[in-house]
């Protein structure tokens, strides 16, 4: 880390928690996913990558992860010391991608399983992240049994299980009902409002990304790269108020506006 | 009452009348009802009464005809023999059983064991693979005859038979399963930073299960074809033989009742052993896998 960086840590209030710098992603068919996206997520921010399909923000995320490594450029994480081989952070997946064949408490267990945690030591984190998610009562049940909206809950508590600092989230409601989906924002923004970690949330959805975030990172395809980086100043705690208000509307508008200007300047292309 | 509440033609006193606190039955339901209970008692007596017709016609059929009991036996005589000959008959069947599950067993290890090295190394894989479509695609009565000349001890080279034709289906059956692991949950288990055992026991493993158990399936019933089919090309007689032994040395001699009492145990054998599978997949699976599940209609 130069030294440079390191006075920037100091003195800024809110720090980077993960940085993207010159990130580039060029698949092995020869498509660009990303082209030289930098970026750096503050910690405590919400953060929505908000773009049309194929402008790379998936993969984005993944390269965040580490399970995807960038073709050029590298992700930096300046909290973290060099010897820190897993970052603490978690991810949701558009699918609840539960194990069926296990109860709802065995998958809510299984990052804790996997860094050696018995179930009795794990019983009171799993219960907890449950408690969080209003699904304590279903601990014993199978996910067949649950609904898709159940589902998604269980493995956001999954996510939340190991007190990540920060969480990554890939269109987790896109495949809920409307309703759901509002439910699930509600809950979301709340847990988050609570705890105070990270949250990077992809998104095709203006709406929803507005409700959520206090910032908008829109992004074009072909090639796929950062066009915007917007913010949105409405205070929390937001609820159907806010989601019925001029203010809220006003955003829409603007987040709307730039992501088409983004979409029309990829189509010149 | 509440059906009466539906304005709805429902017979007087019927026993599936709903609750007072449930939804009303309204006609179209309780006729699915009715449906739903003829089906789940149709389901068993309609074979049992079809498979007892036709021991019927067997034996109307030897009557009618005059047939001698040494070229088809009444059916009765076929079950007085079982009764007679129980004790010699019980013997082979032991035999044939230990053959049989012998066989299983091993099959069941070494398709396992090979299934999960296979997923683990792709070039373990590369290199063995051919050798097991090599052992399965060649037939076992063909092969007998060396194994039985190699192999000093009989019951050894009748258990080698039996795993060769019983171990294929359940090595590839595993290997689909092992690999058909859901990416994303891969994925998960890569970002949790989980080991490759970890990952075996967790997640590919609970995944290969309902395809480990069709292959089971398989291999339970090819088990037992593998030991007859050896036993009959052993033809051995003494205190080794099997069920096969019985039926080659009735035929010599023209014991058709012996025969068919013999038939008669491998069949039942190989429906207890169906049965068996069934039932050990159903108690595993019922809990999450769409095969075990009913649909809800």
């Amino acid at each position: 880390m130069t030294a440079m960086a390191q006075t920037k840590m100091q003195t800024d209030p809110n720090p980077a928690i993960v940085s993207l710098k010159g990130i580039s992603k060029t698949f092995s068919n020869g498509t660009v996913a990303l082209n030289n996206m930098s970026l750096d997520i503050r910690q405590g921010e919400f953060v929505s990558l908000l773009g049309p399909s194929g402008c790379g923000k998936s993969t984005a995320l993944r390269i965040i992860t580490g399970l995807t490594g960038p073709s050029t450029g590298r992700v930096d994480w300046p909290q973290e010391t060099a010897s820190a081989t897993e970052h603490e952070l978690s991810f949701v997946f558009q699918e609840p991608t539960l194990m069926p064949w296990a109860t709802v408490f065995a998958n809510v267990w299984l990052p804790l399983r996997l860094k050696g945690i018995s179930q009795r030591q794990a019983h009171d984190s799993v219960m907890e992240a449950l408690e969080m998610v209003g699904l304590a009562e279903f601990s014993k049940s199978y996910p067949r049994e649950l609904s898709g909206g159940m589902k998604m809950r269980v493995s956001i508590a999954r996510a939340l299980v190991t007190k990540p600092k920060l969480l990554l989230m890939d269109e987790p409601f896109a495949a809920l009902d409307e309703i759901t989906r509002f439910k699930l924002n509600n809950d979301l923004l709340h847990l988050w409002e609570t705890f105070g970690w990270t949250v990077v949330f992809v998104t095709h959805s203006v709406f929803e990304s507005v409700y959520l975030s206090d910032r908008i990172v829109v992004m074009a395809a072909r090639p796929g790269r950062v066009v915007n980086d917007m913010a949105i100043d409405a205070p929390y705690p937001r609820d159907e108020s806010f989601r019925t208000s001029t203010v809220y509307s006003g955003f829409c508008r603007e987040v709307s506006q730039a992501l088409h200007a983004a979409m029309d300047a990829g189509d010149d292309m | 009452m509440t059906v009466a509440l539906t304005g709805k033609a429902a017979p007087a006193g019927d026993t599936y009348a709903a609750p007072l606190d449930a939804a009303p039955l309204d006609a179209e339901e309780l006729k699915r009802v009715r449906a739903a209970r003829v089906e789940s008692v149709g389901r068993w007596v309609v074979p049992l009464v079809i498979l007892v017709l036709s021991i019927w016609l067997w034996d109307r059929i030897c009557v009618w005809n005059e047939i001698p009991h040494y070229i088809l036996p009444r059916p009765g005589l076929v079950f007085e023999t079982l009764l007679t000959d129980w004790p010699i008959l019980s013997v082979a069947l032991l035999n044939t059983l230990k053959i049989t599950f012998g066989a299983l067993f091993i099959a069941t290890a070494g398709g396992l064991g090979l299934a999960v090295l296979f997923t683990q190394s792709k070039w373990i894989e590369i290199s063995f693979f051919p050798f097991a479509v090599i052992l399965q695609v060649t037939p076992i009565i063909a092969i007998a005859p060396l194994i039985l000349i190699y192999v000093d001890s009989l019951s050894a080279s009748l258990l080698i038979c039996a795993w060769i034709v019983a171990f294929f289906p359940i090595l590839s059956n595993t290997v689909l399963g092992l690999n058909s692991a859901d990416h994303n949950l891969r994925n998960l288990f890569q970002l949790y930073g989980a080991s490759r055992w970890q990952t075996l026991r967790y997640l590919r493993l609970p995944a290969a299960m309902p395809y480990f158990l069709g292959g089971l399936k398989i291999a339970g019933g090819l088990s037992l074809i593998g030991a007859i089919v050896a036993e009959f090309v052993a033809g051995s007689a003494g205190s080794g033989s099997g069920l096969a032994n019985q039926i080659l040395e009735a035929s010599y001699r023209l014991n058709m009742p012996r025969m068919f009492a013999a038939l008669l145990m491998i069949s039942v054998t190989g429906i207890l052993i169906f049965l068996t599978m069934n039932l050990l997949s159903h108690l595993l699976l019922r809990k999450w896998h769409e095969s075990a599940l009913k649909r809800e209609l």
